[in-house]
């Protein structure tokens, strides 16, 4: 029975205040059948107003949303059919973990058989099968978020929501769990989801498209590789993986830091004009190279694997992730770094306000 | 029990005993600092009630004997008053449950304007006295009150049909109306610490509203609900001032019953013996209580 609720999600205009304050500013978003959509953003951008807006929990104050050609803008959360799963697990403390995963199906009013053999279900598919008699009480974080993804999925919702469901787990719990909500993903192929979170990592590592948001606003959408490749604008550079970001004048085939000439793509950017230029940290070398930045090293970290440099160039500070290195330079001292001309990409200046 | 441990107590932990004895005379302190309230408690609560019972068993004709307690066990207006006790406290419990449930849900999860007002007016609510309430009740349900007064303003009729007031029955209206704040208020506490993201979960199980309250908001708030109802029952069983100003003659419970006896009838022994098994009730429901929600949280 239920609602076969395929097809994806779409935000149509969706705006959402709460006393007037716009917490989500017409959002035009949408979500293939299948696809893994993650919501990218600090806290207060308005990625969790987005995403109860499709769970029903509140009401946009303008715009429709829609799941499949169905608009749901004005139908209550039980009549949606979306399952959800949120950062604090909320599952029921009295119920046992099955009672917790066979609550949506009776709900739904599904036969006794069928709730057996559907919790069995849900709760093999998240490797909780053997603690279906346990109490929430008894279980580590890492378990109780897979029974809430059971209890989510018992239901076979079309859509499945997902509210920074690893954020209360250590970070190493996060990255297994990470793998597994990829195959779960891999074995419902039709389940549409909505993954919001702060991590930029769990977003590129999940996601078949990221939505990057900032104060209530979307800045940017498409895939983790365009994004991290040729990001829309600074905000989108410096949330989505790390990101150098340099204000440059544009020359005729290149930009100018300061006095230094920089050979870059300039694209259609009209020669004279401000701009920002985003280079990732490890794609910027040291030592001699084309686009030589030469400057005095300010830190030094070592992170095991790599160095991590900053470097003042000209008053700015230029991060260069390298491989380990035997003798590094010491403070102080003069520097050189490079990076390709390919490796850069100019963005438009709207930004020298939020790069700091 | 004495200052110094014997010496086989104290060799196995001598590394952490630096002092010898003292571990001993630490133990004391506690002791000490029990002493006044103790003594106080004994002096102006214990010794009294002790009274009481010595009292219930001196008949009046001298000596020390179980006659009081025969005589009122066997007496039809001490059955009757016993019984009149339990089924208005019970019913009076069981209604200041269901309606205090149902209020303390609407004030805590339907948003209205004013619900604050409403949950701090019911704090205030908790100061008044009981017979407050009844003299209320009296000037809207009495039989010069404003519902009779308006019945026969309109019918011509002598009298108005409104007459429950001296019945059981308006007692029992009263101590609902008086001691619901009582179920309300550990019940609010109770949903305000409810996580309202299980309340959402079950809303995007497909749960509708009575469904959340029966299998969520009500076993969380089971504890509240023992705790509100039972200080409800045990507060009704020695409800004196709400039986007493609604002016009901044929309803006489345990409480009224020792102030009959004690004031009207000079009968000391007997009314100790009603309040012996006054406080007898009272003391074992407690108990009750106590075992009950010990094992619920176990």
């Amino acid at each position: 029975m239920a609602h076969p609720t395929t097809g994806g999600i779409r935000f149509d205009h969706v705006t959402v205040a709460y006393d007037g304050n716009v917490v989500l500013d017409a959002l035009d978003l949408t979500v293939a059948p299948g696809e893994v959509m993650a919501l990218l953003g600090p806290s207060g951008s308005g990625k969790t107003t987005a995403l109860r807006a499709v769970a029903g929990f509140v009401r946009p104050a303008s715009g429709r949303v829609f799941l499949g050609d169905r608009d749901v803008t004005g139908l209550p959360p039980h009549r949606r059919g979306i399952g959800m799963v949120v950062q604090q697990y909320a599952l029921f403390p009295h119920m046992r973990v099955e009672e917790n995963v066979a609550f949506g199906l009776r709900a739904r009013r599904v036969p006794r058989a069928e709730v057996r053999t559907r919790v069995a279900e849900a709760l093999e598919m998240t490797g909780m099968g053997a603690y279906a008699r346990r109490h929430p009480r008894e279980l580590s974080g890492g378990q109780q978020q897979r029974v809430a993804i059971a209890r989510a999925l018992a239901i076979r919702p079309g859509v499945l929501l997902l509210d920074e469901p690893l954020s209360a787990l250590d970070a190493r719990l996060r990255s297994g769990m990470l793998a597994e909500l990829a195959r779960l993903h891999r074995e419902l192929p039709d389940v549409t989801i909505l993954y919001v979170t702060h991590d930029q990592v769990e977003a590129l590592t999940l996601a078949d498209r990221i939505a990057v948001m900032d104060k209530a606003r979307l800045r940017a959408c498409g895939t983790p590789r365009e994004l991290y490749r040729a990001p829309a604008n600074a905000f989108t550079a410096s949330f989505v993986g790390n990101a150098n970001l340099l204000p440059v004048t544009v020359g005729r085939d290149g930009a100018l830091l300061g006095e230094t000439e920089l050979k870059v793509d300039t694209g259609s950017a009209v020669p004279g004009a401000s701009a920002t230029l985003c280079v990732r940290p490890h794609l910027v070398g040291l030592g001699d190279g084309p686009n030589r930045l030469t400057g005095t090293l300010a830190e030094l970290q070592w992170r095991g694997a790599t160095h991590r440099l900053y470097v003042d160039v000209a008053g700015h500070r230029v991060m260069a992730d390298v491989r380990e290195l035997k003798a590094p330079p010491g403070h102080g001292e003069p520097v050189s770094l490079h990076f390709a001309p390919g490796d850069a990409v100019l963005l438009p200046a709207e930004v020298s306000a939020d790069d700091r | 029990m004495t200052g110094e441990p014997a010496p086989g107590a104290v060799a196995p932990r001598r590394s952490e005993d630096r002092q010898p004895g003292g571990r001993a005379r630490g133990a004391w302190r506690p002791c000490l600092w029990a002493l006044p309230p103790v003594a106080l408690l004994a002096l102006f609560f214990l010794h009294p009630l002790a009274l009481v019972v010595q009292q219930s068993f001196r008949p009046d004709t001298g000596g020390t004997s179980l006659r009081p307690y025969a005589d009122v066990l066997a007496s039809t207006a001490f059955r009757e008053a016993l019984w009149t006790t339990v089924w208005l406290a019970l019913a009076a419990t069981a209604g200041c449950l269901v309606l205090g449930f149902l209020l303390a849900l609407v004030i805590a999860f339907v948003p209205f304007p004013g619900a604050r007002a409403v949950a701090r007016f019911v704090d205030v609510f908790l100061s008044f006295p009981s017979f407050l309430v009844t003299l209320a009740l009296l000037f809207v349900y009495g039989s010069v009150g404003m519902a009779n007064g308006a019945w026969t303003g309109v019918t011509g009729a002598a009298e108005g049909p409104f007459r429950f007031l001296t019945t059981p029955w308006g007692v029992l209206l009263a101590e609902i109306t008086y001691f619901t704040p009582f179920v309300m208020r550990p019940l609010l506490a109770a949903f305000s610490q409810l996580d309202t993201a299980q309340i959402e979960a079950a809303g995007s199980l497909g749960a509708r509203a009575p469904r959340i309250v029966r299998r969520i908001v009500l076993p969380e708030a089971l504890p509240a609900l023992a705790a509100g109802g039972s200080l409800v029952l045990v507060l009704c069983l020695n409800e004196f001032g709400i039986v007493l100003f609604t002016g009901a003659k044929g309803v006489t419970t345990l409480p009224t019953l020792v102030y009959g006896k004690a004031i009207l009838e000079s009968d000391y022994p007997g009314a100790c013996v009603v309040a012996v098994v006054n406080v007898l009730i009272s003391v074992g429901l407690y108990g009750l209580y106590r075992v009950v929600s010990r094992r619920a949280r176990a």
